[in-house]
């Protein structure tokens, strides 16, 4: 079989933290220009599962393919080689500093000494809020410090760094989350320019409102396993509903 | 301009204070402050102060403390003069200290990262441990550098230049001129900043928090230990408890610079500007008349008031952590 097929793939992945297990083998196949919707209710392992596949977490067991080649040692900067780039749910910004500090956080335009080219990212930043990210509030300063910006302006810094770093996977944990209206369909329409671009995404939240009108397949997992995996014409939103709703009341009775 | 003036408002409240106490001393003492020596006399001890406060910003920014640094500096005088003693050339017994400084500020960093000490506490035990240690080698007894007193060594260290500059002076502005371009300039810097403003976003995007954290423990035990050194030859001889009487002098020149408590954001110019505050109210205090005992007082008095000072320019970014 030719595993090439897939961009990535992850395989009966677990990971424990002390007594907890998070993971308890979790696999699924994220395709070529797809884009895939990870729904599972709290706890149910989906920010771990994150964490494993960009590298800041290891697994305990299971593998990793990128493009068919098994992946041993993944971290961070392999993660970001490979153009695996993460949205995160705290939006990994550094609050107490500007727009274009936290752009290129750990990926600085520097010249061979390590001394940041400040006007160059100063400049590709006023280049991505105007363009990409077409910013209109007065967020336009790449000066500004992003703590005092509003959260779906501090979403759309951490969207744009994913954007500027051309990934072929972005991951988008809970992008939308404690967004207004008009915030959440700008992440929204970003979600659908990575699929015109031919790139691939997973798009993690809770808002299955959010989710099913973008995504290509819905992956849902619970309590660290893998419960479905669906393609969207082969699930409507009702019946994912039902689904969720089902998976949530079982766990409470388990409880 | 104004853009300028937004950016360093801290640096600027700061260098304001430092203005007004020097406008104080010439009204009180015009004839002591308008003349050269006093500065002279000032530079001396001013240039080990500002050597290492700049080094201390790091530790701060990062997110940590280190107490440990005035027994790294008597270690760093100690390991000099021991080493001298035995007839080892003073170039190398230098470089032995230097690298006993800095392994020690790595052992801070191993423990403080890979243990999770916390590193006010870790830090003030090694203050002690190391202190213990030398009372212990050196049975509290000098060790005489004076051989070393016309040497070209001592010149290049903590000579005059042209019989009235010294030289420690010049050795603090290119630390402090380095450690700027480091803070602001390089990626080095940066980490650091993203580190103690928040780890948690520094390591998701790959920063390596824990080098970067070491590094800094590291680069204050490399001043600690080099202004050890500069502090025996300063004296022609090295004392068991150089180095004390630093902690709190250091510290609050660092924080009376406009540096937060509360990590991720610093500023070298402001520290350098601390150094010079407390080093003029130390000595100023004595050379417009009154004893020394206002010395602590006036010391008190600034850094209170400095804080509140901060708390308007610069210190609304605390609600951001």
């Amino acid at each position: 079989m030719n595993d090439n097929i897939f961009l990535m793939q992850i395989k009966d992945i677990t990971k424990s933290y002390g007594s907890i297990q998070a993971l308890k083998g979790i696999s699924m196949n994220i395709g070529y220009n797809e884009i895939i919707g990870l729904v599972g209710d709290n706890g149910a392992g989906k920010t771990s599962l994150i964490k494993i596949m960009t590298g800041v977490h290891k697994q305990d067991n299971g593998e990793i393919f990128w493009k068919g080649k098994k992946i041993n040692n993944l971290d961070v900067p392999l993660a970001r080689q490979l153009g695996i780039t993460t949205v995160f749910q705290d939006k990994a910004l550094s609050p107490q500093h500007s727009i274009w500090r936290n752009i290129f956080m750990g990926r600085e335009l520097t010249n061979k000494l390590g001394f940041i080219q400040i006007k160059k990212q100063k400049d590709e930043t006023l280049k991505l809020m105007k363009g990409k990210m077409s910013f209109t509030s007065t967020a336009i300063n790449p000066e500004n410090i992003v703590g005092f910006m509003s959260g779906g302006e501090q979403q759309g810094v951490a969207i744009s760094r994913a954007i500027y770093f051309d990934s072929e996977l972005v991951i988008l944990d809970e992008p939308t989350t404690g967004l207004s209206l008009t915030e959440s369909q700008k992440v929204i329409d970003f979600i659908l320019t990575i699929k015109k671009e031919g790139k691939s995404a997973i798009f993690i939240s809770h808002n299955l409102f959010h989710v099913h009108p973008v995504v290509d397949k819905i992956v849902i997992i619970d309590r660290g396993i893998t419960v479905g995996s669906y393609k969207k014409e082969d699930i409507s939103l009702s019946e994912l509903e039902k689904k969720m709703y089902l998976i949530a009341a079982d766990a409470h009775a388990t409880i | 301009m104004k853009k300028y003036f937004v950016s360093h408002k801290l640096d600027i409240s700061v260098s304001f204070f430092f203005v007004l106490i020097m406008l104080i001393f010439i009204a009180a003492k015009p004839e002591v402050f308008i003349g050269y020596k006093i500065y002279m006399a000032v530079f001396t001890s001013l240039g080990l102060v500002a050597i290492l406060t700049t080094a201390i910003v790091f530790i701060i920014v990062v997110g940590e403390i280190d107490l440990s640094f005035p027994s790294v500096i008597g270690m760093g005088a100690w390991i000099f003069a021991l080493s001298f003693k035995v007839g080892i050339n003073p170039y190398i017994c230098f470089l032995i200290a230097l690298i006993v400084g800095c392994f020690i500020g790595f052992l801070n960093g191993i423990m403080v990262t890979k243990l999770g000490l916390p590193s006010l506490v870790l830090t003030l035990g090694m203050n002690f441990l190391l202190r213990g240690i030398i009372m212990i080698g050196s049975q509290a007894n000098n060790i005489s550098l004076v051989p070393l007193r016309a040497s070209f060594f001592r010149s290049l260290f903590v000579g005059n230049l042209g019989g009235v500059f010294p030289v420690q002076m010049l050795w603090a502005i290119g630390f402090s001129i380095f450690f700027y371009f480091i803070f602001y300039r390089h990626r080095f810097g940066g980490h650091v900043c993203f580190v103690g403003d928040n780890i948690l976003s520094a390591r998701e995007m790959g920063v390596k928090v824990d080098r970067v954290k070491i590094t800094t423990f590291i680069m204050v035990g490399f001043c600690a230990a080099f202004i050890g050194v500069l502090s025996s030859l300063l004296n022609n001889v090295f004392y068991a408890t150089a180095g004390n009487g630093y902690l709190l002098l250091i510290l609050a020149a660092v924080f009376l610079g406009g540096t937060p408590t509360w990590g991720g954001i610093g500023t070298i110019l402001g520290a350098v500007v601390g150094s010079f505050i407390i080093s003029f109210v130390q000595t100023g205090v004595i050379a417009v008349g009154l004893t020394g005992y206002y010395t602590d007082f006036f010391f008190g008095l600034i850094l209170v008031i400095a804080l509140i000072s901060h708390r308007f320019t610069g210190g609304n970014l605390k609600k951001l952590k």
